[in-house]
């Protein structure tokens, strides 16, 4: 074999990926050429190095945690029904709580097993499910005007509808789903690519509590109360980001 | 199969192979939030197609999914990236390896931003297959399966892509050894 075929080949030799009939030719060709075997060494180096220094991405443990719950739709059984009055007492007793501490009037708190903490979970599968299930709309609209009337038939009381594209937080429609057991409207944010799911509830049947800002399964949460409303964002978008939605929903 | 054995029997196959997974997606999106969205993108649709699986290497059979789901959003998201590659003469003559100061080379090659940075201008068919042989160590045939192409053209992509990584790299620590000197 000549200097151009070896060189040529030595990559896949090195790699272990030549045949072994052009194996035994390249070992003979390198016996004997100094100046080939030196190549070959700085090539064995240069992959060395390569493999050494090139950056490798682990996967983020949120993306994995997101991911591991979307692959199990079917699981678990849901635990026995919840009882609203039971916890309500506690939440207002916290809010009055924080209230009283958080003088600033940093009205969030994260709840770590806190009374909220199954709707949490609620509004966490709902939003997983809709991405899942490809079923993330029913009604698919970025005109508030024509979202709105849709669910005036399908529910007791329609939700506020408000299209965000000039803030960057276009809306893709909406759909009917459940909280709590439930039916509740879900509308349907985007920005950067990621979906948003908006639940919103009249108080009084699902979801009243503190103001609340929470992390659960990768995915960011927050709540609040506006009017006679309750409001649940869910998204995996940063949380800055998502605190932006709600002051944009916010607004009067 | 049903509902909970086939979610178990997913997760065994799949969620070992996240890193590799979003390791490829990053180095072919070269952005942290384009390689998680490709990455769940592609196990959603590695989720809806598991039936189709045979069982055989739950690794190779993620990794060419994530790997089409990249290229499908490069071709959306950047198609100036996915320019025809050159002829094969016209990059800068053999593919085959240098006999020019092999020692150099491996000792500056401890630079590492220098390195990714080179990795990372590599067109997307050279960085994929540099990113599945050096890092993943996969053999020609699981990248040739992975990337759907004959193994010659593992072969020959992945000699030209260190063929570039080599001469870029000398090329650059010449003009810094010029800036320095």
């Amino acid at each position: 074999m000549e200097h151009e075929e070896v060189r040529a080949l030595a990559g896949a030799w090195l790699d272990r990926e030549v045949d072994p009939l052009a194996q035994g030719e390249i070992e003979a060709h390198l016996a004997g050429c100094a100046a080939c075997r030196a190549a070959v060494d700085g090539a064995r180096g240069f992959s060395a190095a390569i493999r050494a220094e090139a950056e490798y991405f682990e996967a983020p443990p949120a993306l994995v945690a997101r991911l591991a719950a979307a692959s199990r739709p079917a699981l678990p059984a849901r635990p026995a029904p919840r009882r609203m009055a039971a916890w309500r007492p506690l939440a207002l007793a916290a809010s009055a709580l924080l209230a009283v501490v958080l003088a600033g009037g940093i009205g969030y708190f994260s709840s770590l097993g806190g009374p909220q903490d199954p709707l949490v979970q609620d509004v966490v599968d709902g939003h997983v499910r809709s991405l899942q299930a490809e079923h993330l709309i029913d009604i698919a609209s970025s005109d508030q005007h024509t979202v709105k009337p849709w669910f005036d038939g399908r529910l007791d009381a329609a939700p506020p509808v408000r299209d965000l594209t000039t803030e960057g937080f276009p809306l893709v429609g909406g759909r009917l789903d459940y909280l709590d057991g439930k039916s509740v409207a879900a509308l349907v944010y985007r920005h950067r690519q990621h979906p948003i799911n908006l639940f919103v509830a009249p108080l009084g049947t699902s979801g009243a509590g503190p103001a609340l800002a929470t992390t659960r399964q990768g995915y960011n949460v927050r709540h609040w109360v506006a009017g006679d409303m309750s409001f649940w964002l869910v998204s995996d978008l940063e949380m800055t980001e998502l605190a932006a939605l709600e002051a944009l929903l916010r607004r009067p | 199969m049903t509902g909970p054995d086939r979610a178990v029997l997913f997760e065994q196959a799949v969620l070992p192979h996240l890193n590799a997974a979003y390791n490829l997606a990053r180095w072919l999106t070269r952005n942290p939030d384009d390689a998680a969205d490709v990455v769940q993108e592609a196990y959603l649709r590695a989720l809806r197609y598991f039936d189709g699986f045979a069982g055989e290497d739950g690794k190779a059979w993620l990794l060419s999914i994530v790997r089409h789901t990249c290229f499908t959003w490069l071709r959306r998201n950047r198609p100036a990236e996915l320019a025809p590659l050159p002829e094969e003469r016209e990059d800068g003559g053999g593919h085959g390896i240098d006999p020019d100061d092999p020692e150099t080379l491996t000792l500056a090659a401890r630079d590492r931003a220098l390195l990714n940075r080179l990795i990372a201008a590599l067109p997307p068919e050279f960085r994929e297959v540099v990113v599945l042989r050096e890092l993943e160590e996969l053999s020609y045939r699981e990248i040739a399966a992975i990337a759907a192409i004959p193994v010659g053209t593992v072969m020959s992509r992945l000699a030209r892509a260190r063929a570039r990584l080599r001469s870029d790299w000398r090329r650059l620590c010449q003009a810094e050894t010029k800036h320095g000197a």
